[in-house]
């Protein structure tokens, strides 16, 4: 089996001039090739870290992270759509930045637009984009480069309820269809559950790895969707599983 | 932006008519008392000068004032003085303006460099820079050069001051986005910190241009021989109040003629 990511025993400290704190203590779990993996947990229990460290922008205090691609897609809580640049240049940067911007791939830019939607906005500024669209031309952005391995940060968590939903669907969707190797980090859990092949619950701070649970949904096997995964009768078991994991956490 | 877009609403409501109607009710009344205070303003004062309620010779009136610009007019002298401090203030102002951008891109580079020059560049910033102007014409020079490099002096530590906090304010996320793309920091300065603090800039530019002519009348004040500030003090220094007036008269619809091309740049360059 291929693994795109592979964590070896990973800490993390955090250095202020006061003290110093563990964010992660020991932590191994690998993502194979086109796997969806969720991290949920307690907030501020290192989630992002990991997420942080995968990407290279912070080194492990302790362990190896192995990553075998360079191109790695990133996505934060807020869309971070460059509101200077119209939803089409947005679309680009990542494509500028590796200079990979040629006529083939903006072509092939403009195509994802029209496929997620955005064709009529393509030309507008975010600030004149729907909570939604602004998520959809982010991912637009992030998959332009055509990434191996792609890092959510809870993104969709600053969506409104319904919006996030039927984002939440449709991304899952995508990823799921173009065999996108995913690591989604989020504290909803029903989102994880619908989203992911296997969903790593961690403890607080310092983070552990509490549970691995795989998800399977052998009544929509074939065409499976988040929406349809959440209209199953496991769907709520996996829930209840993974919000007893956390809640232990709370009591202790 | 949205909204001027799609300024072809299919159906106006007789309310929306109003609506309308009341603000540009509004805007016209505005302009008119605009424009009244104004004119009034002269009136008065001309008036009262004819009748001697005030002193012309310390306040001199619009009619001779006028009378001197025809003549200023006529001989070239006023083109030749406005020119001469036009250029010094676009001299100052682009030196100013692109030294002091320069610095603070540098200080963005090297945080450690900004973090060792930040108690000097807040002094400076607050030390009247008109206190420096004698300095710097004695070592620049009594001439042009002296009175631009005052004029540059005034703006460029507030440039770098205000671009500098722009540069460190911009959200870290932003970035954080382009290095997961593998920006490297020369990208990160081209497509993120300087776009991001492009109103930033506009708003700097808009400050500066004033703050040059302030430079450049101090420097006349001290050594020229030509432009706006030596005729207003030459006036002064022979109580010649109308060409006194006529100096402020002139930098006044400057002023406004800067304060119309500035705005339009903005409107031109920010679109979203």
């Amino acid at each position: 089996m291929e693994y795109i990511c592979e964590l070896k025993n990973i800490s993390k400290r955090f250095h202020t001039i006061n003290n110093e704190t563990k964010a992660i203590d020991d932590i191994s779990f690998k993502v194979k090739k086109g796997e969806i993996v969720s991290i949920v947990g307690p907030s501020g229990s290192g989630k992002s870290t990991v997420l942080s460290l995968i990407a290279g922008l912070e080194k492990p205090s302790e362990g190896e992270v192995i990553v075998n691609t360079k191109s790695i897609g990133f996505m934060f809580q807020k869309d971070q759509l460059y509101e200077w640049r119209t939803v089409y240049k947005n679309c680009l940067l990542g494509l500028e930045v590796r200079k990979m911007d040629n006529e083939e791939n903006k072509i092939k830019v403009k195509k994802m637009l029209e496929k997620y939607g955005l064709t009529n906005f393509k030309n507008h500024y975010p600030s004149q984009l729907s909570g939604g669209m602004r998520q959809r031309a982010a991912l637009v952005r992030t998959l332009a480069i055509e990434p191996d391995l792609l890092l959510l940060d809870e993104p969709f968590s600053a969506l409104d309820y319904q919006t996030r939903l039927e984002i939440g669907d449709e991304v899952g969707t995508i990823l799921r269809n173009e065999k996108i190797s995913t690591i989604l980090v989020t504290h909803d859990i029903p989102e994880a559950v619908s989203i992911s092949d296997r969903v790593i619950v961690f403890t607080e701070r310092p983070a552990n790895i509490k549970k691995e649970y795989n998800i399977e949904f052998e009544e929509c096997v074939g065409e499976r969707t988040p929406m349809k995964c959440r209209n199953t009768l496991v769907f709520g078991e996996y829930f209840r599983n993974i919000w007893r994991d956390l809640d232990v956490e709370k009591e202790k | 932006m949205w909204k001027k877009k799609n300024k072809q609403v299919a159906f106006i409501s007789k309310e929306h008519d109003e609506y309308i109607k009341s603000i540009n009710k509004e805007k016209i009344f505005i302009r008119n008392t605009q424009v009244l205070i104004f004119v009034f303003g002269i009136i008065f004062w001309e008036t009262a000068a004819r009748n001697n309620l005030i002193d012309t010779f310390l306040t001199s009136s619009p009619g001779a004032i006028f009378e001197l610009i025809v003549k200023f007019v006529g001989d070239g002298s006023l083109f030749k003085h406005l020119y001469i401090s036009t250029m010094e203030t676009i001299g100052g102002f682009f030196a100013g303006t692109l030294g002091g951008l320069l610095i603070a891109i540098l200080l963005w580079w090297f945080r450690k460099l900004a973090r060792i020059l930040d108690p000097y560049i807040v002094i400076l910033n607050s030390l009247p820079k008109t206190a420096l102007a004698p300095i710097i014409i004695l070592w620049v020079g009594m001439g042009y050069s002296g009175i631009i490099a005052t004029a540059a002096s005034i703006s460029i530590v507030v440039t770098i001051m205000t671009l500098y906090t722009g540069f460190a304010g911009v959200e870290t996320d932003k970035i954080t986005l382009l290095k997961t793309m593998g920006a490297n920091k020369f990208q990160i300065l081209k497509k993120v910190i300087i776009p991001a603090n492009i109103p930033n800039i506009l708003s700097v530019i808009k400050v500066n241009i004033g703050l040059s002519w302030i430079g450049v009348i101090v420097g006349e004040f001290l050594v020229s021989k030509a432009g706006i500030g030596y005729l207003i003090l030459y006036g002064s220094q022979t109580f010649k109040l109308d060409l006194v007036m006529m100096g402020v008269f002139v930098l006044g619809v400057i002023a406004a003629i800067m304060y119309f091309f500035s705005s339009w740049m903005e409107k031109t360059i920010i679109k979203y």
